[in-house]
């Protein structure tokens, strides 16, 4: 899974919708891989405004990655570096093993080979009357 | 020939054997890449996009997007239509997700969404505890808040009969969408059914 889809991706049980502590999932034990991609900076461009910042930060920082600017680059600020990084980070840093957890049910959702399971079981995945803690 | 939702959820119907198959028939990779090609052409998207692929299956899909210059995450309830996926290097995100269970991105997250010959096995519902508007509704409710404003999804789909048809359509109208349905070659075998969908640029997200 790429650090990309990590910043958009949220926990799929119903409850955990509308809680800020449900987002971003939280990696455990991840085993990373880079994958070299072309640099695609129309893409980068376009889905920019739509990172949640401060979610990425958290992420990056789980995944050992320090160096990322606190807050997010301005139009104007993405120059060649700036996108190769952020290409770089986003889409060709994958996490291929390992968990993501949430932070406000403790699901696990487990990744393996790249592919992360979000099958829940019947009774978390429909609308509950009572949230599921 | 019977229809392979109406023998075993998809699941289990798309085992190990039956994903290879599916992946390797000539016949069904062609038809396969012509109808991504007609939902891309229907999206007209200005530009390098951020797509959802909802039973993503194989990757057969994923690679025209890929092709086009997009990125994608793939859906699909089927573990070893995703195992061929691996195989075959798709670039891609995978998620092994019941879209009956409803379509976990945040809100706005993607320019668009595609999808081919999946969304009618929403019609089957495996066990009692869900009914097919359940499911319809979580994935249509889902699929709606996880496009941004003024996205689009363009589902082909193998509607059964008219009900179908009324029944998938009716639900992703409720669910906020502007739809429209559009048919190749109608009238005969080769009919292709696609389900046009909008998110309106008005104030209704905020
Ligand atoms: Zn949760």
């Amino acid at each position: 899974m790429k650090v990309l889809t990590t910043n958009y991706i949220t926990c799929a049980v119903k409850a955990c919708k509308s809680s800020s502590a449900a987002f971003p999932l939280h990696f455990k034990d991840a085993e990373l891989v880079q994958e070299e991609l072309e640099l695609n900076s129309d893409f980068i461009r376009n889905v920019l405004p739509r990172i949640e910042w401060p979610a990425l930060v958290t992420t990056a920082v789980e995944l050992g990655f320090t160096t990322l600017p606190s807050t997010k680059p301005a139009p104007e600020q993405l120059d060649e570096k700036m996108l190769q990084d952020l290409h770089t980070l986003l889409v060709e840093t994958q996490v291929t093993e390992g968990k993501l957890v949430c932070g406000n049910c403790g699901h696990e959702y487990n990744i393996h080979q790249g592919i992360a399971n979000f099958l829940l079981p019947n009774h978390l995945g429909i609308n509950l009357p009572t949230p599921f803690v | 020939m019977s229809r392979p939702e109406d023998t075993l959820p998809p699941d289990l119907f798309y085992n190990d054997s039956e994903a290879q198959k599916y992946t390797t028939s000539s016949r069904i990779q062609s038809i396969q890449a012509s109808m991504t090609q007609r939902c891309l052409e229907l999206l007209q998207l200005p530009g390098p996009s951020f797509i959802l692929d909802i039973g993503c299956g194989s990757g057969l899909s994923g690679e025209i997007l890929d092709e086009a210059g997009h990125v994608w995450v793939g859906m699909d309830i089927s573990a070893s239509m995703l195992a061929v996926a691996i195989d075959r290097d798709t670039t891609g995100d995978l998620l092994l997700a019941d879209m009956g269970q409803g379509v976990p991105f945040r809100a706005g997250t993607f320019d668009a969404a595609v999808s081919v010959s999946a969304v009618q096995w929403l019609c089957n519902a495996e066990s009692s505890d869900v009914s097919p508007q359940g499911r319809l509704s979580r994935f249509f409710d889902g699929l709606y808040a996880s496009l941004k404003r003024g996205g689009k999804a363009v589902l082909q789909f193998y509607p059964k009969n008219e009900l179908q048809r009324t029944m998938i359509t009716g639900a992703a109208v409720k669910a906020g969408f502007g739809a429209g349905l559009l048919e190749d070659d109608p009238e005969t075998k080769n009919r292709k059914v696609y389900l046009v969908l909008t998110v309106g640029s008005g104030g209704e997200l905020s």
